[in-house]
This record gives structure tokens, C-alpha cells and sequence, in this order.
């Protein structure tokens, strides 16, 4: 591989010292390229779950089956919501690349709350199923699609708490221009979530699932 | 570890409403190993809990060794043998194995590629803390005399609460969930370094085979872990809270437990196998004063093994009733993956040959390993043969064979290693003559106990039974074993002995001079001991085995010749004007979170509130902490804060990740 | 593995402006839109295909634009589609082992 170290103009912290801490060699920041190496582990984690989900989807058992229980018109809005969030996002980044502060703030708040919109129908999914007696340890049906979009929801909300720490350092003034990065590598995460929705929402929802 | 714990949480806790935090400035003894971020004390850590638990591992093993000595064994119950054979597998793998290759990838990697750390140094401090705390949580489970029963790869449904109703099968599932963790984090670290941290010239072509092989290594577990968390966390919630993922009764199917746990766990076997290879690709051409041969090869063998690793876990499986269709197409891959392994034992071979040869203790664990791993290598194959493993499977032949991989393969390349790179890393070299004993007495031993295995497997002995009855024959290669497996206790002593000896030895006396064993790679460029800031100048990088071409040429009749003593070209290690990342007290707090809220699944809820709130504050003030040099180009406004996520051990990294720029800002001047 | 890491095309980030990525999530909606009509209009056995065809335009779509792949070093776009390929590969043969695509 040929290569020749980046420095980078734009960061003079790097590469520029006689004793050789050199910065990074692909010109690449570690910060985000760690975040990339853990979203490419995440996608094992969710194809693990995705699969317990698609071999137990006709286990129903005696309880409810999927086919009958899905309510596609709700969950096609609350999945709406959270590709709707992924523009917010990437809206805030934007803003915040150039320079614009305060629209960064908004749209960051606008996208923890479409993600806690998204979070409340879940919540709101979750219960309604167990009204129509689909709990956890309903059958395998029903546990591993808990645990599927379970899973999903906590890493939602992991989103939120992060975007919500975003926007409270925008507030005290720490969050600006030069450290776009961080909303960067934010978002990066936010982005993969939605689309393992998109994923999700395609394969659990809208296949049509067997019928009891 | 609870008690300094403690003390630094309540210290730092009481800071977080002000938002200012202080790094911790050392200060010597205990403190330093606590905080520290340096990836050279990492590795240390990460070299003795290993040999700690070795011991445990070990001692398990000669209680199985014990009971199995004679028929009808009464040394151990066989609800205390499920658990000791159980314990010893875990132990083994999770617990020593692979924290050893963690030892050597710590702390040669970053040397090894040229560089004064690992990208992310705190979070490579989490991972050791993260590690420690799940080994200590696994064996915790001895101390309530409940320990996991079920066999290191834990066979659903044999794990639920029906058939394992302790505690033990939950240790196992938190214990190694936290591990893995560990390794996870630790992957994506090690993967950034070598990405991006590698010394000015140093292309991949250039890294040595250790860091390659430690490399791809890093990726297996990035890609691996995720499927035995999934596999851990559905077991977890089984048998905690009712779900009815391996459940038959409610229509599941169980195998799907072994498929997730066989997906990681071939790879896993790579994981185990191919630092040892690493290593030994490093001490051969030392020994014996050749380049290594098809460096190429080397590397590229180990990428396809790292590759086709991946579509082979059904071999584990071939009775299970996965069908023809499967098992003939995982005999097939199981076969091929054979290919680069041999090419890697041809390699090694042809480095040897007409090489100038010196047997030192280092040498000979080399060759031991290539010689033992080549044997286990080959009855592998005779299990790639589906017919012939529905006789072998889960018989003493299975034992020989793995055994003769991880013993034979693995942990003799990590003795090997001991005895090249102790000088680097202690100032002084093991002793020939004990490790000489060392060597014989663990192959002697080796060969005793799991040679006669693959006899008894073969005559139908099972595995994991925990006695027999006379007169199957079974009698005098079981007690043959035994013997030998106290033999290996003594080669083992005889490590420990020359480790206490050399020590001595070597106090008061002037450090080893550099370049001991007239060697390859960059890290030889540093004196003995390494110093503490890694190099006074970083190295421009500008061949494969640079340390040993600044030293050697050859004349134009081709003849190698001196062009420079190790003394020229080694650095001095007297540089003061190196930043370095400050230690931090954060890392050791989120990794002793995890284990509360281990606790609190099994005993109590509540407990789990104190070890969120621990993590939460270990994320939250890791983010907000300082980078240690105000003035320096990223100081001030550290601007990356601001987030940090909740302890749910899974997401845990996308969180600390983010605070890192302060690390990078903290080893800039 | 990354061989070529280092021709970096760091193009300093020329991210496309917002109005690009407003057209884009335009786009998203209207799959999404024509993705849950499957539910209310039978198209037959097209269906599934069909579905998958859409969920992959919108996969790729949020890794490119919103992701910034289209852009960034391509390093990054190694890493995500490896751990993709690699999950769909051995989930799949898994899902074959379990005669999930006979059996559903």
C-alpha cells in the first residue's frame, strides 16, 4: 500500500513535532473510525437477533401469532417518525459545519424528540400487545421478537441520552464549529439505528408474517 | 480491586455537580497500576491476571486429572466435576488464553508498528479492568459454591433452569458477557492503532507477522463477540425472565443456541491459535538468523484462515441433525481451511532450514509449537471427515485434539514469547538452564496426558464423565495421563521458579543490554526495559524487519555482513520532552459497574442501582475529564464532551468513544 | 482487508447542502409510502421481492447521504459493508440450516 502520512492543514495539533507524534496515518480520525469499526460489529449483533426473531416467528405456541398481532398502519407512522429523525439529524450537522449554532440546538432537540416518539409508540406497542396476551414468555414467537426490538428501543434511547448531552453542552456553550465531529460521530450512530429499522420494519412487519 | 475502588469514587463523585475534574498525576505503588493508561503496564496486567488464572485453570484441571487417575474416582463428587471440567474450559479459553495474547498485542503492538500508545488509552484501560472484573465475577461463583456445570459451550436446553437450577449457568452468561465486552473494546482499539498509528513508512506490508496476526485476531472478535453476546444475553433471559429461546416444550429449538455459539467459537478457535503463530513467526527467523520465509504467505494464509474461519462452525455440529446437505458442505470448508494452515507450517519449516539455529528456551517453545500444533493440526483433519467424527465426537479423541491445539499451539507460543521478549519488557532474560527444564517438563508432560487421549477416545471413552468403571481398558492410559499431567505442573514450577530466580538474579545489575537475541522488528529499538515514553524519536519506517537491516548489509560477494552494532542503533530512552496521556481514575470505576449490576440479576435488583450509578458516573466524568496538558494544541476547550450513555454494558463503547480526541491531544505535545 | 487505506479522499467534507438531503428524505418517504401500500393492495407474488428491493434502496440511501459514505474515505465504507456481507452470509447459511426458507 502506498502511502505517505496526512497531516492534515486543517488540524495543526498533528504530525507537526520533531519527536514524531504523527498523527494519524490515514488522515482518518480515530474517533471516527472507531465508531465505524463498532458499527460493523453491530451488524452482527443485529443479524444474531434478527435471526432468533425469523426462526421462532411461526413458534406461537398457543398465544398470539404474529400475523394477527402486528399493527401495520401504527408501526409504519412511528417508523416514519424515526426516518424523519435521521433528516433532522443529518440537518444538525449540517448547521452546525457552518457554524450555525442555534439551528444545530434546534434540530439535535428535534431529533431526540421524533427518537422519543418513536420510543413512546413503542412503549405504547409493547403494552397494547400484552392487552391481546402476547407476553414475553408467551412463546418463542413472542420472546424473541421482545428481544429484538427491545434492543432496538435501547439503542434508541442510548441515541437520545447522547443527543440530549449534545444539545445541554450547546447550551453551555461548549459545543461548536471545530468539534462538528462529535455530532458527526452522533448522528453516525442515530443513522445506523434508523436504518436497522429499516430493516426490521421491512422484514418483521411487512413480510407477511404466518397466521395462526 | 472493591476496596481502592471505593475510595476513588467517593473522592471523584463528590467532583461531578462542578464539572472539573482532576487527572490523577500518579504518585507510585498501586495508584500507578490503577490509573494507568500506558499500553506497556496494560500488558503486564493483562500477563499476570492470565498467569494468575492459569493457576486456578490448572488446578481445576489436575483435580479432573485426580479423579479420572484411577476407576471410580471419589476425589471430586460428579456435580463438582461438571463444574471443575466446566470451569477449567472457560477458564482456560476466556481467562488465559486469550488475555495472554491481550498481554503480548498490548505490549508489543504499538511498538512493534512504531508508536508511544494505543489510539484510545483509556478505553484500553477499561478493557483490562473490564476483563479482570468478569474473570473475578466467573470465579466468584467457586466462593458461593455454585459454579457453572454446563460444559464451556454450554448446550441449550442442558443450561436452563430445569437441568442447571443453580446460580452457575448465570456466572457464565454475565461473567463472560463482561469479558467479551473486554474484547470488543479492545478489538476496535487495536484496529484504529494499527490503522492509523502506525510509524512514518511502516505500510501493512511492512508491519511485522506478530502485528498482522494480532491484527486480523482483532478482527475475528470484532465481528465474533457480537454473535456470543446475542447468544449470552438469550440465555441470560431464559433463565432470568421466562423467554422460550431454547425451550422446547414451547416449540423452540435449541440448536439455535449452538448455532450462535459455534459461529463465534470457530472463529474464537483463530482467535486462540493465531497470536501463538504470531509470535512464533517473530522467534524462528530470530533463532535462526533468516528472514522469515514467504512473509507473503504468512500473512496472507493467516487473513484466509481468519476468513474461511467463518464457514466452518458446523463441524462442531455434525451430530446433531443439522442434515446431509450441511454437513457436507461444512466438511468440505473444514477441509480447505486446512491449506493455509499447513502453508504456514511449511513456512516456518523452510525458515528453519539452513538457518544458524540456537535452541534457546524461546527456540525450542517455537518448534514445540510448530511440532505439537502440527499434530493436533492433523487430527483435526481426521474430524473434518464427517463419518469419522460421529465416532470421535465427544469422545477422549476430541480432548486430545483440542488440547494438542491450545497447549500444544497456543499457550506453548505464549512461553515461547516469554522467554523472547522478557528482556524487553523486564530488563532482564529468564534463565536458559530452568527454562531448558521448563520446556522439556511441559512437553514431556504434554505428550503423556493427551497422547494416551486420543487411545482412550478411540476405544470409546466419553468425555466429561466423571469416573468409570474397571475393565474397559481404560485403566492405564487414564492413569498414565494423571502422571503427566503432574509433570506439566512442575515444567510450569520450574516457569515460576525462573521467574522468581531471574529477578533476583538480576537485582542490582546494570538492565540487559539492547538487542539480546540480535532480533527483527522495532521494538528492539528501544532500550531495556522500555522506556516509559516508548521511543525518544519515532522510527522512519522504510523495510520489513528495519531493526535488522539497520544492523546487517551484505557485501557484494552477497555475504551478510555487520554494518552497524545493536548498541549504534538503538535508542537510549533518555527523551524528557515526551507527553504523555495522563492516567485516569475512570476506567477501573465503569469496569467495577458491571459486575454490581451482574450481582444485582442474580440476587437483587437493588443491586444493580448502585452499579449503574457507578458506570454512569465512570462514563459521565470520563467524558468530562481534562486532557492533562491545558496548553497543549487541543487543551482548553475540550470540546468532544457531552455525552456519555447509560451503563447497559452493550452500547457502552459508542458512548466512551467519543471522549477520545483528549487522548490524542494528551500524547501531542 | 484495507489495503489501500491511505489514498485518502478526504475531500474536506463537501457534504451536499440541505436541500439535497431534504429531496432525499423526500425520496424515503415516498418508499416507505409505496412500501406500506403493500399492506392495503395485494400485488402478488412480487411482494416480497418487491419489499426487499425498497428496503435496500432506502438502506442505501441513508449509509450514502446521511452517512456521508458517497464521501467520506472509503476505509469507513470497508468496515460497514464487511460486517454487513459477513451478517448476511452466516446468518443466512444458519437460516438454510434451519430450513427457514422451506419451512418459514
Amino acid at each position: 500500500m502506498s502511502e505517505a502520512i496526512v497531516t492534515e492543514a486543517g488540524e495543526p495539533a498533528r504530525g507537526d513535532h520533531d519527536h514524531g507524534d504523527h498523527g494519524t496515518l490515514t488522515g482518518i480520525s480515530n474517533n471516527k473510525l472507531l465508531m465505524w469499526v463498532f458499527l460493523g460489529s453491530e451488524c452482527l449483533l443485529f443479524g444474531g437477533l434478527i435471526s432468533a426473531y425469523l426462526i421462532n416467528r411461526s413458534r406461537f405456541h398457543t398465544g398470539p401469532a404474529p400475523g394477527d398481532i402486528f399493527d401495520i398502519p401504527f408501526t409504519s407512522v412511528s417508523s416514519f417518525v424515526l426516518l424523519m429523525s435521521s433528516l433532522t439529524m443529518v440537518l444538525a450537522l449540517s448547521a452546525l459545519q457552518r457554524g450555525d449554532i442555534r439551528n444545530n440546538r434546534i434540530w439535535l432537540l428535534t431529533t431526540a424528540l421524533l427518537g422519543s416518539l418513536f420510543i413512546g409508540g413503542q412503549v405504547y406497542e409493547f403494552t397494547s400487545f400484552l392487552r391481546e396476551g402476547l407476553g414475553y414468555t408467551t412463546s418463542p414467537f413472542s420472546s424473541a421478537f421482545f428481544t429484538l426490538t427491545g434492543f432496538h428501543g435501547i439503542h434508541v434511547s442510548v441515541g437520545i441520552v447522547m443527543l440530549m448531552s449534545l444539545a445541554i453542552s450547546s447550551y453551555r456553550g461548549t459545543l461548536t464549529q471545530k468539534n462538528s465531529e462529535t455530532v458527526e460521530i452522533v448522528g453516525l450512530y442515530w443513522h445506523f439505528v434508523d436504518v436497522v429499522w429499516i430493516f426490521i420494519f421491512t422484514v418483521i412487519y411487512l413480510v407477511p408474517s404466518p397466521t395462526s | 480491586m472493591s476496596e481502592p475502588v471505593a475510595e476513588l469514587t467517593s473522592g471523584g463523585g463528590a467532583a461531578l455537580p462542578l464539572g472539573v475534574y482532576s487527572r490523577p498525576k500518579g504518585g507510585g505503588g498501586w495508584r500507578d497500576w490503577v490509573t494507568t493508561v500506558d499500553h506497556k503496564k496494560i500488558g503486564i496486567l493483562y500477563g499476570g491476571a492470565a498467569l494468575f488464572f492459569f493457576g486456578i485453570g490448572g488446578f481445576e484441571a489436575l483435580l479432573i486429572r485426580l479423579q479420572l487417575a484411577t476407576p471410580n474416582g471419589t476425589v471430586v463428587g460428579a456435580d463438582l466435576y461438571n463444574q471443575l471440567y466446566t470451569m477449567h474450559g472457560v477458564t482456560m479459553v476466556f481467562l488465559v488464553i486469550m488475555p495472554l495474547a491481550a498481554a503480548f498485542a498490548n505490549y508489543l503492538l504499538p511498538l512493534q508498528i512504531g508508536a508511544r500508545d494505543v489510539a484510545f488509552p483509556r478505553l484500553n484501560a477499561m478493557s483490562f479492568w473490564l476483563f479482570l472484573a468478569g474473570g473475578l465475577f466467573l470465579n466468584f461463583s467457586w466462593l458461593v459454591g455454585d459454579a457453572p456445570d454446563g460444559g464451556w459451550f454450554a448446550y441449550a436446553p442442558n443450561t436452563g433452569v430445569t437441568f442447571s437450577p443453580g446460580h452457575g449457568m448465570d456466572f457464565y452468561a454475565i461473567g463472560l458477557q463482561i469479558a467479551g465486552i473486554a474484547s470488543l473494546v479492545s478489538a476496535m482499539n487495536l484496529i484504529v492503532t494499527v490503522l492509523n498509528m502506525r510509524a512514518p513508512g511502516m505500510t501493512l506490508f511492512k508491519m511485522p507477522v506478530f502485528t498482522w496476526m494480532i491484527l486480523v485476531v482483532q478482527f475475528l472478535l470484532l465481528f465474533a463477540i457480537p454473535v456470543i453476546t446475542v447468544a449470552l444475553f438469550l440465555l441470560l433471559f431464559d433463565r432470568n425472565f421466562g423467554a422460550n429461546f431454547f425451550n422446547p416444550e414451547m416449540g423452540a429449538d435449541p440448536l439455535l443456541w449452538q448455532h450462535l455459539f459455534w459461529i463465534f467459537g470457530h472463529p474464537e478457535v483463530y482467535v486462540l491459535i493465531l497470536p501463538s503463530f504470531g509470535i512464533v513467526s517473530e522467534v524462528i527467523p530470530t533463532f535462526s538468523r533468516k528472514p522469515l520465509f514467504g512473509y507473503e504467505f504468512m500473512v496472507f494464509s493467516g487473513i484466509a484462515i481468519g476468513f474461511m474461519g467463518w464457514g466452518v462452525w458446523a463441524h462442531h455440529m455434525f451430530v446433531s441433525g443439522i442434515g446431509p446437505i450441511s454437513i457436507g458442505a461444512f466438511t468440505l470448508s473444514t477441509m480447505f481451511i486446512a491449506v493455509p494452515t499447513g502453508v504456514k507450517i511449511l513456512n516456518w519449516l523452510a525458515t528453519m532450514w539452513g538457518g544458524k539455529i540456537r535452541l534457546t528456551a524461546s527456540m525450542l517453545f517455537a518448534t514445540g509449537v510448530v511440532s505439537m500444533f502440527t499434530i493436533g493440526g492433523l487430527s483435526g483433519v481426521t474430524h473434518a471427515v464427517s463419518p469419522a467424527d460421529t465416532q470421535q465426537t465427544d469422545t477422549y479423541y476430541i480432548v486430545a485434539h483440542f488440547h494438542y491445539v491450545i497447549f500444544g499451539g497456543a499457550l506453548l507460543g505464549f512461553f515461547s514469547g516469554f522467554y523472547f521478549w522478557w528482556p524487553k519488557v523486564f530488563g532482564h532474560r529468564l534463565g536458559e538452564t530452568l527454562g531448558k527444564w521448563n520446556f522439556w517438563l511441559m512437553i514431556v508432560g504434554f505428550n503423556m496426558t493427551f497422547g494416551p487421549m486420543h487411545i482412550l477416545g478411540l476405544n470409546g471413552m466419553s468425555r466429561r464423565i466423571d469416573t468409570y468403571s474397571p475393565g474397559f481398558g481404560f485403566e492405564f492410559w487414564n492413569l498414565f495421563a494423571t502422571v503427566g499431567a503432574f509433570v506439566i505442573a512442575f515444567g510450569v514450577l520450574c516457569f515460576a521458579m525462573n521467574v522468581i530466580l531471574s529477578a533476583r538474579r538480576a537485582r542490582g545489575l546494570p538492565p540487559e543490554p539492547p538487542d539480546p537475541w540480535d532480533a527483527r522488528s522495532l521494538e528492539w529499538f528501544t532500550p531495556n526495559p522500555t522506556p516509559v515514553h516508548n521511543f525518544d524519536e519515532i522510527v522512519e519506517v522504510s523495510s520489513l524487519d528495519e531493526f535488522w537491516h539497520r544492523k546487517w548489509t551484505t557485501d557484494e560477494n552477497g555475504r551478510v555482513v555487520r554494518r552497524a552494532t545493536a548498541a549504534e542503533v538503538c535508542q537510549t530512552g533518555d527523551a524528557d520532552d515526551v507527553h504523555l496521556p495522563s492516567p485516569s481514575y475512570w476506567p477501573v470505576v465503569v469496569a467495577a459497574g458491571l459486575p454490581l449490576v451482574g450481582f444485582g440479576l442474580l440476587y437483587n435488583l437493588w443491586i444493580c442501582v448502585p452499579g449503574t450509578i457507578l458506570v454512569l458516573i465512570g462514563v459521565y466524568a470520563w467524558v468530562f475529564e481534562p486532557p492533562d496538558d491545558p496548553d497543549g494544541p487541543f487543551g482548553g476547550g475540550h470540546g468532544d464532551e457531552g455525552h456519555g450513555d447509560e451503563g447497559h454494558g452493550e452500547t457502552e463503547e459508542s458512548a466512551s468513544d467519543e471522549s477520545a480526541p483528549q487522548e490524542e491531544a494528551a500524547s501531542v505535545e | 482487508m484495507s489495503t489501500d487505506t491511505a489514498a485518502v479522499t478526504h475531500t474536506e467534507h463537501e457534504h451536499p447542502s440541505d436541500a439535497k438531503y431534504v429531496q432525499i428524505a423526500i425520496l424515503l418517504a415516498a418508499l416507505t409510502a409505496a412500501e406500506v401500500s403493500t399492506y392495503f393492495v395485494d400485488i402478488g407474488p412480487i411482494l416480497i421481492p418487491a419489499l426487499l428491493v425498497m428496503m435496500v434502496v432506502k438502506f442505501f440511501y441513508v449509509a450514502a447521504w446521511f452517512m456521508h459514505l458517497k464521501f467520506d474515505s472509503i476505509l469507513f465504507r470497508r468496515f460497514f459493508v464487511a460486517g454487513l456481507i459477513l451478517a448476511t452470509v452466516v446468518y443466512c447459511i444458519a437460516l438454510t440450516a434451519f430450513e427457514f426458507w422451506s419451512k418459514g
